[in-house]
Parts: C-alpha cells; structure tokens; sequence
C-alpha cells in the first residue's frame, strides 16, 4: 500500500507535466490555427462528443510543412550544424580528455575540475562571452589585426561559425567527461603491450586506445548532438538572419507568428527526428552497463 | 568434542527451536531449496555447509525473513514464522558485508537495535557495555566503523546482532572477510560467545573447516538439498555419499563391485588382475552391487618394504609428494593407472626419508579404515 | 606514463585556454570604465554599481532565486522518491513508461518542454507565473535528481537495509536512519544540480513565465541580444564568481574528507 504511494507520486506528477502536455501538442498539431484565444479550433467541448471534435482534426500543419522549404531546410541545416559540431567537438574534446587520463594522478582531480566548473557557470553567460569576442570589433579580430595576420576584420559574428563555435565550447565538457572516464579506465599495460608486440606509437593509439575509448566517444558525441539538434540560445545569440536552426524557427513560429498548430507540428517532427539518436544513445548505454557487470 | 554431552538431535523428546517442513523456494524456474525438512536445536551451533548456490544462503534469507518459502513451513519455537517480517522476528543476522552503519559509531551501531524496541536509556546503555565487553570493543566504542579494522568490525557486527538477545542468530559468512590466521582465532572467539550467551547459531559458509571448527551439526547441502547432517566426527568418518566424502577434506574413491564374505563384510572386486579389497560395512550391499570405498589419505600406510598381515595391499610408484611441513601427501599410481593419496607424518628429516619420486612402495589400510558407499 | 608528452601538454593547454579565455575576458571588460565594451578605459566598479541600482534586474533575481529554492527542493524530493522507486521497486505496472518519463526530459530539447509545458498551462487555465515556472522547473530537474540518485542507489549494499530491518526497524524507518544519511551526497548534489539548472534555465521559463514573473536569464537574454553590455559583464562576472566559489569549495571539502577516510582506515589496519 505504501509502496503503492511511493511509486504514484513521481508516476503521476510526470504523466500530468511531462506526458499529458505532448498529447496536447499532438492535438494541437493536428488543429487548424484562428483568432481566438487560445488561437486554435478546434476547441474540445463534451457538448459535441469526441467525434464530432476528432473529425475535426487533420495533417494540413505537416502537409503545409512540407509544402514551405522553409521548414524541411531548417530540419536539414539544424541536423548538418548538430553533426559537423558533434564532429568539431570530438576532435577538440578527445586531446583534452586524452590529455587528462595520461597526467600525473595527483593533478586529475583538478583538471577534472576545471571541466566541471563550466558545466556549473550559466550557459547563457558562456554563449554571450563569445559576442564580445567575435563581434567585428571583438577581441578576436582586434588581435588578429594587431599581429597583422589579417588586414580587414572577419566577419565572424552572426554565421554558422560562430553558432560551431558557441557549440562546441559550451558542450566540449560532455563530450570530454565520457571519454575521459573511458580512457581512465584503460590499462595502461596494453598500451605497452601493444608496443612491446612491434605497435609504434601512433598504431597502438590507433589500434588499442581509440577502440577502447570508443564507448565514451559514442556517449560524448550522442551529449553533444541531443541537445544541439534543438538548440535554441547559440542560434539566436551567435548566428545571423542566414542561421536556420528548427529551435529558432520554433520560437518565431510561436512567440513571433503566434502560430500554435504550426510550432506544435514542428515540435512533434523535431521529436520524431530525435527519436532516433535516443533509442540508439540509450542502447549504447545499456551495452556498456551490462560490459561493466 | 561438546557433542558428547550436547545432542538433543538424539533425544526424541526435545522439540526443536526451527522446523523446516517442505520447504521450497523457487525463483522463476530456479528452485534454490528442494524440498527441505531439518531440525536445528536450541543452543545448537549449527553449521550449513555447500559450494556457493547450493541453496544454504536462501536458508538463512528465510530464517531472517527476508524470503518466504514457495512451499513448506518453517516454524520458529513451534510457530509458523511466514506471517512475521522481519523486523518482528526474534531472529538476527549477521551480514556477510557486515553491513554496519558507516554514519554511526560503533557504540550507536550495537545500540541500534535496542533503540528501536524503545528500551529505556540506561538498560540500553548497559547493554551495549555488554556487549562491547563481550567482543573487546571497549576502546572502540566511539569510532566509526571505517575507522577500526577488518577483524574488528567483524566484531562489531556479532556484537549488533546478539545486542538484541536474539532467540537465533545467522552469521552469514562470517569470516569470510578475514585472513586465514585472524580466521582462525576468530573461529574459537566465536564458540566461546556462542556458549556464553547460550544462543542458537546458525552459520552458512563454504570453508570445511570452519564449518568443523565451530559446529555441533554440520549440513552438508546441494543443488536446494541436505545430503547429509551430523556432527563433524561422523560427516568425517562416515559420509553417507561420495559427495559429502569428497566435500569435506581429502578422500580416496576406489569403484568396484560388492561381494558379500562374512557379517558387515565385504569383498570388492576393484580392477583387472588385483586382488579385491577387504572392506566393513554396517550398510547392507547386495552382491554385485555397484559400490565406491572412500579411504581418507591419512588412513593409507605407506611403506618401502612389503609390510604384513594387512587386510589391503596394493603396489605403486610415487608421482608426487606435497611437502606441507609436519605432513607429506604421496601421489602412488597404481599398476591399473589409479592414483591413491597417501599421508605421512613427517617425524624424520627429509634427507632421511626413505623414499622419493620415481620409488615403487606399498600402500596398507585396514578393512575398517575405509568407508563403503552405494553413491 | 606518468610524464605528460609535449603533445598532451600542447593540447591541454591550449584546451583549457580555449574553455576560460572567453570567461576571463568577459571577468576583465566588466571592470572597464568605459561603455564600449572592447576598449579598454581604465579600472572602475561602476557597472556593478549600476546593476544594483537596476531594479529590474534585482527584481528578476529575487524571482529566480525564489523559483530556484522552491522547484529544486521539490525535485529532489520527487526526484530521490523515483530513483528509490526505479532502483527497489522490481517491476510494477507501467514500469517501462515510468522509467522513459524520467530519462525523456533529460534530452529532451527545452523548446518542446517549454511549448509543451505551456500549452498544457493554458489549457487547464492556469495563470502564468512564478507557480508555472516552479512546476516546469520541478518536472525537469526531477529527471536530473533521480539520476544522481540512483547512480548512487545502485552502488548502495543493501545488506545495510536489511540490517536495520533485521534490528527492527519498519521499512520507513529504515530508509530515514540508514538509506538517507548514507545516500546524502548524492541528494545533495542531485538538489545543487537542480538549483543550478532553475538559475540556469532561459528557455523553458521564457514559455511558462507570465508577465508578473521575469527570470534573469530571460532579462539577460533580452538585453544582449541588442548586444554586448557593461553591466551584464558584470552580472556574468558575480554569477562566476559565486559559482566557482561554490564549486571549489565543494570539491575541496570533498577531497578533505576522503584523504581523512583513507588516512583513518590505514591506520585502523595498521594498529589492528
């Protein structure tokens, strides 16, 4: 009886804020928007009946999202940016993970703070340091300029590099934890068996280090590319007019065009798209739980 | 040996303190206890013995309450204990991990139990000097369990359990964590509290030894059964099946065919072209019984000259020796390709010994010294 | 092995370089004197002057915080109840939908949390505000809890929940005097987290707040995105440093107390 309790309240308080809210934006994807309030028909009512109301709903949203480009490129570019920076961040993120396993053991503990302590800081704030940094006038092209690599400023701020860049410094400590912990974990014997069998250096790396790591690189990168999908801040903040991220075509559709049944179809696509890596990200989990026991 | 003097098993008007009825626990497919009846005593200190899930911690789980048996009834001083949680039970355990609470000190670990049955702050306090006296804890008493040693924690954890004056405690393990030599001090500590306090024990592990140490009653089990209960002496010297033979200690199994030649006596046809063995039995076998004759290493004389009169005699070279200080074990084959186990005592120095590898020698043992078992 | 190679020493370097230069320079400019935030003026603490003058500002704060204590108290014990549920429970009815709901929100982007959240709120007719804000924040932040607490859980021997049931403790007996004290850290943590994340959180409040509640995420956001500014340098600056405070703080407690535990088992062991 009790235990019945215990399970229900967590059970509960997820259906009615986490579950019933997506029936809702299923619904609601499925409406036809209007001027009212709230601005979509049709508005269910028991005096009708559930037929009457269900007959009322179609996929007009997704047909019209397939008819404006608009949308399916925004999807195509958010995915293209969400994998190349996956990409980025896994060649920035593993040197320093890669770094980190093979210093002195006395100096882990710090440096593993010191990825910390960025995850901890407001993302928002870390996504605005960079506007004043690639900003024309920004640091980056004051120094640049200064030691006369360049002679007219770049033009940085408000593109896809600036949005690669705000990706993979905000989400470069859960691409570098993963791999770090994989990499810890590693025996450094094989390593010297490896080379004691005729490896050279960079063919143990090659043939020992990376397929033993390869657990916590998939992790980061699935980390890194979840959320980056969807991301809305980088996009907003850091790319231009020319940025097209499906989060920001999101937002302006609800906050902008005031349009629910639009956003609310975009949303459910988003989340079909995500699916995917998901279920693949939880298998991946699931494997190196069960290799761990 | 206390069993002498102590063994209620064999008075048919004692009642047990814990009957098994039954029993049966099954999980899923899995059946873990197979139809188990047994009865332990009061004050017993009673050994459950068996390679690890043989169903001997499933035993005690249920003692304590944290499984309910499938079918059966397990009755705890002539009540049906299936209805009573665990933490009703006048029952305590303790843990393999020994489980002490790393938060609390030492003194508020022995003092856990007695805190929840609302005892009255003096009697508890009492009590727990008790009990650290008992377990030599005194000193330690305002410590952390991190903070003391393995041997000492260990302690820690009898004195928690028997804090509680259990009507029955479960030592799961107990010394399994410890170093062999601790192990063994620790094992007499153990039936010196066992006596004091006057409580019922009941031990699981899967060290023979232990298990003969500290016991009044040994059950040997496997696969969910007891093969065999009964003081250590007898599961010793007459095991009722090759596998309690071969569990406990080292044993020879010579296979062969019955032949009865006299009362309890019988002659066993062993192998091709040797004379058969000469064996007693209160067990009756039929003739042309298939039988195994379990000789025990230090039953087995060995000798470089023929010797005489003996009622088994057969000849082999040495394949090994096992120098293990005040005893040797010679490995002797046999001309049949048999190899039989043969112990020593050491009384001369080795370079005065008068055999070595590769030596032919004769092995004796007497018709008695050899126990007959049908499997 | 134990000697870091040129190659490592370049590459961490340059990697943790790249992780707080931007940061320094933000710490740095909100110090400048003057408005234009990438010429240097000279040394001045005006701007923090100026941000606590800003009402608006201070207003915001008030309300994150109060959003932040309230939705991570409430998520961590949501958050523990579904950890000790998912981890003890065996199975019961609805198990596989349970444990999706809580690891979903996790990565789940917050633009659909957000929508969703707020669709919800307008068709039950609840009034947006700091309560809106709260039950968002709670509902995902829960998920992080029950993370870190079931991490936990699951290392947890449970022969010590056993013991105490053994020494006659009730179920929740023993949760209150065994499981929680031991599990702590890790509750604790998983409220941090929590904390952090409410403080953190711009998009999801920005769908559930009302006009009656304004987050300093959403006032940040709204100022910067008409461009780089002294006085949010200087709000970044106070968030960095309160958190860095925090953090090293809390690892060198943490660190302490595991060196003095190792320290007192080696002893234990030697004098035994």
């Amino acid at each position: 009886m009790r235990r019945a309790v215990l399970i229900a309240v967590p059970y509960l308080w997820l259906l009615a804020l986490f579950l019933v809210p997506f029936v809702i934006v299923f619904k609601i994807s499925l409406s036809d928007v209007a001027l009212a309030r709230p601005p979509y028909l049709p508005q269910f009512s028991w005096d009708e009946g559930i037929l009457a109301f269900l007959s009322e709903l179609d996929f007009e949203n997704y047909i019209f999202l397939t008819e404006d480009d608009l949308y399916w490129k925004a999807y195509l570019s958010s995915l293209k940016i969400a994998v190349f920076s996956t990409v980025l961040t896994l060649l920035v993120g593993y040197p320093i993970a890669y770094g980190m396993a093979r210093a002195p053991s006395e100096w882990r503990p710090t440096l593993m703070m010191l990825v910390i302590l960025p995850f901890w800081t407001s993302f928002l704030i870390r996504v605005y340091a960079w506007m004043g940094i690639l900003s024309n006038e920004g640091f980056l092209n004051q120094f640049l300029l200064g030691i006369g690599l360049i002679s007219e400023p770049l033009i940085i701020l408000n593109t896809n590099t600036a949005v690669y860049i705000g990706i993979v410094y905000t989400y470069l400590p859960f691409m570098i934890l993963p791999i770090y912990a994989a990499l810890d974990r590693l025996d450094g014997s094989l390593i010297e068996a490896a080379e004691d069998l005729g490896c050279s250096r960079l063919s143990a790396f090659w043939l020992v280090t990376i397929p033993l790591s390869k657990n916590g690189i998939i992790a980061g990168s699935f980390l890194v590319f979840i959320p980056a999908l969807g991301e809305f801040v980088i996009p907003s903040l850091l790319g231009g007019s020319g940025t097209l991220m499906i989060g920001k075509v999101l937002w302006e559709e609800f906050f902008s065009n005031r349009d629910w049944p639009v956003a609310s179809a975009v949303a459910v696509v988003l989340l079909l798209i995500l699916v995917i890596p998901i279920v693949l990200f939880q298998r991946n989990q699931e494997k190196q739980q069960e290799a761990e026991q | 040996m206390n069993s002498t003097a102590f063994a209620p098993w064999e008075d048919p008007e004692a009642t047990p303190l814990i009957q098994f009825q039954n029993v049966t626990k099954r999980f899923g497919d899995f059946v873990a206890i197979d139809d188990l009846t047994i009865d332990i005593y009061e004050k017993e200190f009673f050994a459950l013995l068996g390679p690890s899930g043989c169903g001997k911690t499933t035993m005690m789980r249920m003692l304590a309450g944290f499984e309910t048996p499938t079918q059966g009834k397990i009755n705890l001083a002539g009540k049906d204990i299936a209805p009573v949680p665990p933490n009703k039970r006048a029952v305590n355990m303790m843990f393999q991990s020994y489980a002490l609470f790393p938060h609390l000190s030492v003194w508020e670990n022995i003092a856990f139990g007695l805190k929840r049955e609302q005892m009255p702050k003096n009697d508890i306090n009492d009590r727990v000097e008790e009990m650290l006296r008992l377990t030599r804890l005194e000193k330690f008493a305002r410590r952390k369990p991190h903070q003391i040693s393995g041997g000492q924690r260990q302690r820690v954890a009898l004195a928690r359990s028997l804090a509680k004056a259990p009507k029955l405690l479960l030592l799961d393990e107990p010394l399994g964590a410890l170093d062999k030599k601790l192990r063994q001090e620790t094992q007499f500590e153990l039936m010196d509290i066992q006596e004091k306090t006057g409580t019922t024990f009941v031990i699981v592990t899967h060290d023979q030894e232990e298990a003969m140490t500290v016991a009044s009653r040994v059950a040997v089990m496997d696969h969910g059964k007891i093969i065999q209960v009964a003081t250590p002496d007898r599961i010793y010297e007459t095991p009722n099946s090759v596998y309690v033979a071969d569990f406990i200690g080292e044993v020879n199994i010579i296979e062969g065919t019955a032949t009865p030649n006299g009362e309890d006596s019988y002659a066993i046809s062993w192998a091709e072209g040797q004379s058969p063995l000469k064996a007693a039995s209160a067990k009756p076998f039929s003739e042309g019984q298939k039988c195994h004759v379990a000789i025990r290493p230090e039953k087995v004389t060995i000798n470089a000259q023929k010797p005489d009169g003996v009622d088994n005699l057969v000849q082999g070279k040495i394949l090994d020796i096992a120098y293990l200080g005040n005893i040797s074990t010679y490995h002797v084959e046999l001309p049949s390709g048999t190899v039989i186990k043969a112990q020593a005592a050491n009384t001369r120095r080795i370079a005065r010994r008068s055999f070595t590898w590769e030596d032919s020698v004769w092995l004796s043992w007497t018709a008695t010294a050899g126990v007959l078992l049908a499997e | 092995m134990n000697r870091l190679s040129w190659f490592n020493v370049v590459s961490l370097t340059l990697g943790f370089a790249f992780l707080y230069i931007p940061m320094l320079i933000l710490i740095l400019y909100s110090f400048n004197e003057s408005k234009l935030v990438t010429v240097w003026a000279g040394f001045s603490t005006k701007w923090y002057g100026e941000l606590l003058q800003n009402e608006a500002f201070l207003n915001a704060a008030w309300v994150t915080l109060k959003v932040a204590v309230f939705s991570s108290t409430l998520a961590t014990v949501l958050g523990t109840i579904a950890a000790y549920v998912m981890i003890r429970s065996g199975k019961f009815f609805g198990r596989t939908l349970f444990s999706g709901m809580i690891y979903a929100p996790l990565v789940m982007p917050e633009v659909i949390t957000g929508l969703s959240l707020l669709l919800l709120f307008i068709g039950i007719g609840l009034d947006r505000g700091v309560l809106t804000i709260v039950l968002a924040h709670t509902t995902f932040s829960m998920c992080y809890v029950s993370v870190v607490v079931s991490s936990r859980l699951v290392t947890f021997d449970q022969s010590l929940e056993e013991a105490a049931l053994d020494l006659g403790c009730s179920q929740a007996e023993a949760f209150r005097l065994v499981t929680l004290p031991i599990i702590a850290p890790a509750v604790i943590s998983g409220w941090l987290l929590a904390f952090t994340l409410s403080l953190d959180d711009l998009v999801i409040a920005s769908f559930t707040s009302g006009p009656s509640a304004t987050t300093l995420p959403i006032k940040i956001f709204s100022a910067v995105r008409l461009g780089v500014s002294p006085e949010i340098n200087a709000l970044s600056t106070i968030m960095i440093a309160i958190v860095t405070v925090g953090v090293i703080t809390a690892s060198l407690v943490s660190k302490q107390q595991a060196v003095r535990q190792k320290k007192e088992e080696q002893a234990a062991e030697r004098a035994a």
